[in-house]
């Protein structure tokens, strides 16, 4: 079950989860959507918290070598760059099927008129 | 935002935008959802929790700022996107916030398709059935029934109005101010505003639901 009890264990384990005294806090909905997505891989085995916790830091230690402000802001950046790379290492999908399947929700965001639902479509994988 | 949006797209708003950021989750969702390692609904309830979690939740400020503050209220009422900057972020700009005032003789009710430039920032995260095309339609025919099912019952001639948000225009509820709360800060009362009271699916809370 991925439940906030679940949300509240991911957070005991990976340090410094941006949280308030109930547990995870998110600056915006897409930040939620990754940590959801991470404590589902988790539920599923693909990776411990210690695996997860050292993928993450790997990540950060990467931005900040590059000049990330490490405010805390990108923290959840880190995050889903983190959540990729294991993807991939993990043989789940190769950065080429991540790149397509972005391209294809990009096309689908561009042929969607302002104000409706973005769908993606066969089609827009070309 | 955290968005760069990375493509040269001009800001006409004839299309849909979404940012480096949200495609490549988008993207993640869809290959791990394909793959079967994540199952789209389950992550859904899962971030419907975090409701109160996420973003800078605007909306409950403007409510209780237009509850303490009969000039703001006002402004609110008029020219609903300026009033709501004042407090702060309201979403991309281009697009226009409408406040609606729930009275005794009128609730309002809002739907939406949640095309990607809902205003989160201000309403915060939508709710998981919004999406839901029998949610928009029911909506429209049968306000009285939605409301029942999510446990308001409004007096039989408090009138419905339901607003259908447009590429154009968004909508905010002001919700009924409750009993009791007179003399509370702001803040306090910024405590009574859920999400569903702005889009006209709640109530305001009670100074009881806060105990």
């Amino acid at each position: 079950m991925i439940d906030q009890a679940a949300a509240r264990r991911a957070a005991q384990e990976v340090p410094s989860i941006p949280r308030d005294a109930d547990g995870p806090v998110f600056r915006e909905p897409w930040e939620a959507q990754a940590f959801a997505m991470t404590l589902a891989l988790h539920e599923r085995g693909l990776f411990t918290w210690p695996e997860w916790a050292a993928a993450l830091s790997r990540e950060i230690k990467r931005a900040q070598a590059a000049g990330d402000p490490d405010t805390g802001e990108t923290y959840y950046a880190h995050w889903l760059a983190a959540l990729e790379q294991l993807v991939q290492e993990k043989g789940v999908a190769s950065a080429e099927t991540l790149h397509r399947t972005k391209h294809a929700w990009e096309h689908a965001c561009d042929r969607t008129p302002h104000g409706e639902p973005i769908e993606l479509k066969p089609d827009d994988f070309h | 935002m955290s968005g760069h949006d990375h493509h040269d797209h001009h800001h006409d708003h004839d299309h849909s935008e979404l940012s480096e950021t949200q495609l490549r989750v988008r993207a993640l969702e869809t290959v791990l959802t394909e793959k079967g390692y994540v199952d789209p609904a389950a992550l859904d309830v899962l971030i419907e929790t975090y409701e109160k979690k996420v973003g800078p939740r605007n909306g409950a400020r403007v409510v209780a700022k237009a509850w303490a503050d009969p000039a703001y209220r006002e402004r609110l009422l008029k020219n609903g996107t300026p009033a709501i900057a004042e407090v702060g972020y309201a979403g991309r700009q281009g697009e226009h916030i409408v406040a609606v005032e729930n009275t005794p003789k009128r609730h309002n009710m809002v739907v939406c398709t949640l095309c990607s430039c809902y205003p989160w920032p201000v309403l915060g995260l939508p709710p998981v059935w919004y999406k839901a095309a029998p949610y928009r339609a029911r909506a429209v025919n049968d306000p009285r029934g939605v409301l029942a099912d999510f446990g308001v019952a409004l007096p039989q001639d408090t009138e419905i109005r339901v607003w259908d948000s447009t590429a154009e225009l968004r909508y905010l509820v002001i919700p009924m101010r409750p009993a009791g709360t007179e003399g509370w800060s702001e803040e306090k009362l910024a405590e009574l505003v859920t999400r569903d009271s702005m889009i006209g699916t709640g109530l305001a809370k009670s100074p009881a639901d806060l105990k």
